[in-house]
């Protein structure tokens, strides 16, 4: 039972945290767009990159926490 | 699941998430000793460590040969014939190796690299290749092995398997470390490590620092596209056991295929992502950084 409430905490925190950084990181993008519409193009390449490094770790856990889920418990 | 569809939801799931282990059977077993394929999960977990997972090692090593065959024919067309307008497929590998070379060349300014851009070409085209099966529906691949073929499980995306992943980022890290000593000799390599960010007096702190920035290098890099790609797989298979029955089967089936074409994004960008991050660090192999 307890292994259950870990994994949602988990995915929980998980969840937040990957909110918080990737609106973060897009607020900036959108900013940085309207400031120069130009470099649409390069700044797009640059946040897929960052997305994946600030998504990298909430996807572990969610990858851990399904896995406690459903195989553990 | 001879007489029907008579399993429980956690079966399913758990018969889902079984490779097919290849491996020697344990003492305690009928065929003791001997080396087959697993018939049940534990079974498979049973097999220890010298077990391959031949599902995945095919899958894989099968898309790496239809990658080369088709990238070489274009070559070899394109060899013979280099002033021809390119059409089909011989434009897309084009576009695909132009788009390779743009990236590396923005990332790398060392003249000695000619290795990176074909390293990166196949580690963006390979992952690639192996995370678009997971576009496959859940249950085809699985059904045609187990009831066409009697293979009893058969996970047909190799990137779901860690170790597959890990493989692929290790392999990175040695090359990381090869080139890290080969620029800057053994001396250099440590002297790297021990010296930044603080001076030789905090040699511990900063071997403690550098070390655990370097192992998760590799880490990171196997386990994000494992992660995403398992999640992925987890919910696939979570939304085929949600509904049964035919309406409500058929709302399952387009929860199904609205979460395809949100994974169509992530399967492109986690090749890129994984492409990317090589490159960046195999150019911090070669940068002499003085002060961080």
């Amino acid at each position: 039972m307890d292994i259950i409430f870990a994994a949602a905490l988990l995915l929980g925190i998980a969840a937040i945290a990957g909110a918080f950084g990737v609106s973060i990181l897009g607020s900036k993008f959108i900013e940085s767009v309207a400031r120069q519409p130009e470099q649409l193009p390069t700044l797009r390449t640059q946040l897929f990159i960052i997305l994946g490094l600030v998504d990298a770790i909430p996807m572990i856990g969610v990858g851990i926490s399904l896995y406690i889920l459903f195989v553990l418990a | 699941m001879a007489s029907g569809f008579e399993t429980t939801a956690e079966e399913y799931i758990s018969h889902h998430l079984v490779n097919a282990t290849f491996g020697r059977f344990p003492d305690g077993h009928e065929k003791a000793g001997e080396w087959g394929l697993a018939s049940s999960g534990p079974e498979a977990e049973s097999m220890g460590f010298w077990a391959l997972h031949v599902d995945s090692l095919g899958w894989s090593i099968g898309l790496a040969v239809v990658f080369m065959f088709f990238f070489r024919r274009v070559a070899v067309t394109a060899a013979q014939d280099p002033a021809a307008i390119p059409t089909g497929l011989r434009n897309f590998v084009e576009t695909l190796v132009e788009f390779v070379e743009g990236m590396v060349k923005s990332v790398f300014k060392h003249p000695d690299t000619s290795y990176v851009a074909p390293m990166a070409l196949t580690i963006f085209v390979w992952v690639f290749f192996m995370n678009l099966l997971d576009l496959v529906p859940v249950d085809l691949m699985p059904y045609i092995f187990r009831y066409g073929l009697g293979v009893e499980y058969m996970k047909i995306v190799p990137s779901t398997d860690p170790n597959i992943t890990m493989g692929l980022a290790l392999s990175v890290f040695t090359l990381i470390i090869f080139f890290s000593i080969k620029q800057k000799g053994v001396g250099g390599f440590l002297a790297e490590i021990s010296f930044h960010p603080f001076g030789k007096w905090l040699l511990p702190f900063n071997l403690i620092l550098e070390v655990v920035g370097l192992l998760a290098k590799p880490l990171s890099l196997g386990l994000r596209l494992f992660g995403n790609l398992f999640s992925a797989e987890m919910i696939f298979i979570l939304i085929a056991t949600m509904y049964t029955g035919l309406l409500l089967g058929l709302f399952g089936g387009l929860l199904q295929f609205a979460w395809a074409v949100f994974h169509i994004l992530v399967v492109p960008l986690q090749a890129f992502i994984f492409m990317v991050l090589s490159v960046v660090y195999l150019a911090q192999a070669y940068e002499e950084g003085e002060e961080h």
